[in-house]
């Protein structure tokens, strides 16, 4: 099993000590703010359905596009204007796992996005965005050249 | 003017469109209550003033599958500082989806001066109106302590059964997909929640949200969304009707649909819904 990337578990230690809701509310708007479009060098309205995440309520899109030193750098669509957090788990992503060794992506548990929005989010909410890092998790295996599960 | 009270509803004054929020924003008669589904949104911006009800934080026990119960319920009225005479209006994301959720569960508790704003915070923004970040503080108030009245408005499992076997009417309201059992199998995800597809024997499939005009969130008219459950669907409000979904909160939104806009007698909302009827041992399912 592979160690998951550094700059993830930095940020999850920072959120493993957030118990206040508004706490936790402001880091992560916080991170949403700093969310960026696909550019569209990388994709285009309209966007393939194969980069579509299933089930996200806020019409996430992800794409992966190699990088000569052998990692990919993710980029993403929200389409619905009211997704904060899918554009804050965005963020994050791109943050702490573009340009970080694919086979450690792969390796990143769904868990962590209760670590990230807290227990008590909504069933859908959590679905969702997992289902956003299961693509990203998806794109890292096939360029480690893992199986799928 | 939004014309609410031109789209022929039977119970129109459950409805405000948001110019009258606007106009009543610092109405000591009036909270504005914001309920989501995106538990950021109402951090980044709010309408000025409104407090925030929070679904799982706020309605639900956190021990078991229930709701607060009337001491919780009255902590939660005196927290956002709240007396019986006062008028709730409700408001949220996703075309009101969750601003039902509560509207409906503070209706348990009796609650029945509240109102939903038509449109939500996706015509509110639309329209430019104006939002803070600042919380409102309001003084604690003393609720009365009202017990939970789950008798008019809400189903259990077992009561859908006896109605199913009466081949009452079921409205599911989720989507095409989990109407039909149809799994969507992908590397990753959690269970669906069920263990079983497929919905309740005798259930119309009606997606929650064809009720609402998708370019600003606001309510069908009376005659579209009789043309929807009535005409289409063969629904009928002189019989009792169960809408379901997953967790009980987009049927809530049907809830409101049936009972306020269409005036049907008698509407309940399964919340034990999907996740728990496609988890329960023996209890028939269709495909």
């Amino acid at each position: 099993m592979a160690d998951i990337p550094e700059k993830l578990t930095e940020l999850l230690e920072d959120f493993t000590f957030v118990t206040d809701r508004n706490e936790r509310a402001a880091l992560l708007i916080e991170m949403a703010d700093k969310f960026e479009e696909v550019p569209p060098q990388v994709a285009e309205r309209p966007f393939a359905e194969e980069h579509h995440v299933q089930r996200c309520e806020s019409d996430a899109y992800v794409w992966a596009v190699d990088q000569q030193d052998g990692t990919l750098k993710f980029h993403f669509a929200v389409e619905n204007p009211q997704g904060l957090s899918a554009r804050a788990l965005a963020a994050i992503i791109d943050e702490t796992l573009s340009g970080q060794p694919p086979a450690q992506v792969a390796a990143v548990p769904p868990d962590i996005i209760y670590t990230l929005f807290g227990k008590d989010i909504s069933m859908g909410k959590g679905q969702g965005l997992m289902g956003m890092l299961a693509m990203v998790k998806y794109f890292a295996r096939e360029r480690a050249g893992l199986p799928h599960p | 003017m939004s014309g609410i009270e031109t789209r022929g509803y039977v119970r129109p004054e459950a409805l405000v469109d948001t110019q009258w929020v606007a106009d009543h924003l610092t109405d000591p008669r009036i909270r504005i209550i914001e309920s989501n589904e995106d538990q950021l949104l109402y951090p980044s911006g709010h309408i000025p003033g409104a407090v925030q009800v929070d679904w799982t934080a706020d309605l639900n026990d956190p021990l078991s599958r229930d709701y607060i119960n009337a001491e919780g319920f009255q902590r939660l009225a005196s927290h956002i500082g709240i007396t019986p005479d006062m008028t709730l209006v409700f408001y949220g994301d996703k075309n009101n989806w969750w601003a039902c959720y509560a509207f409906w569960v503070f209706q348990l508790f009796g609650h029945t001066n509240a109102k939903v704003m038509d449109g939500g915070r996706l015509k509110w923004e639309g329209e430019g109106r104006p939002t803070t970040r600042d919380l409102p503080q309001y003084a604690a108030t003393q609720y009365p302590l009202r017990q939970r009245d789950d008798s008019r408005i809400r189903a259990f499992r077992d009561e859908v059964l006896k109605h199913v076997q009466a081949r009452g009417q079921l409205v599911d309201v989720r989507s095409t997909p989990e109407f039909t059992g149809e799994r969507l199998h992908m590397a990753d995800y959690p269970n669906e929640g069920a263990l079983r597809g497929g919905h309740i024997p005798g259930a119309k499939s009606v997606p929650w949200a064809r009720a609402i005009n998708p370019d600003n969130g606001t309510f069908k008219t009376a005659d579209e969304l009789r043309a929807i459950y009535e005409g289409e669907q063969g629904l009928s409000g002189s019989d009792e009707v169960v809408a379901y979904c997953r967790i009980g909160e987009r049927s809530s939104h049907t809830w409101f649909v049936l009972t306020y806009l269409l005036g049907y007698p008698n509407v309940r909302n399964y919340d034990g819904s999907w996740t728990e009827w496609g988890n329960s041992v023996g209890v028939p399912i269709e495909r």
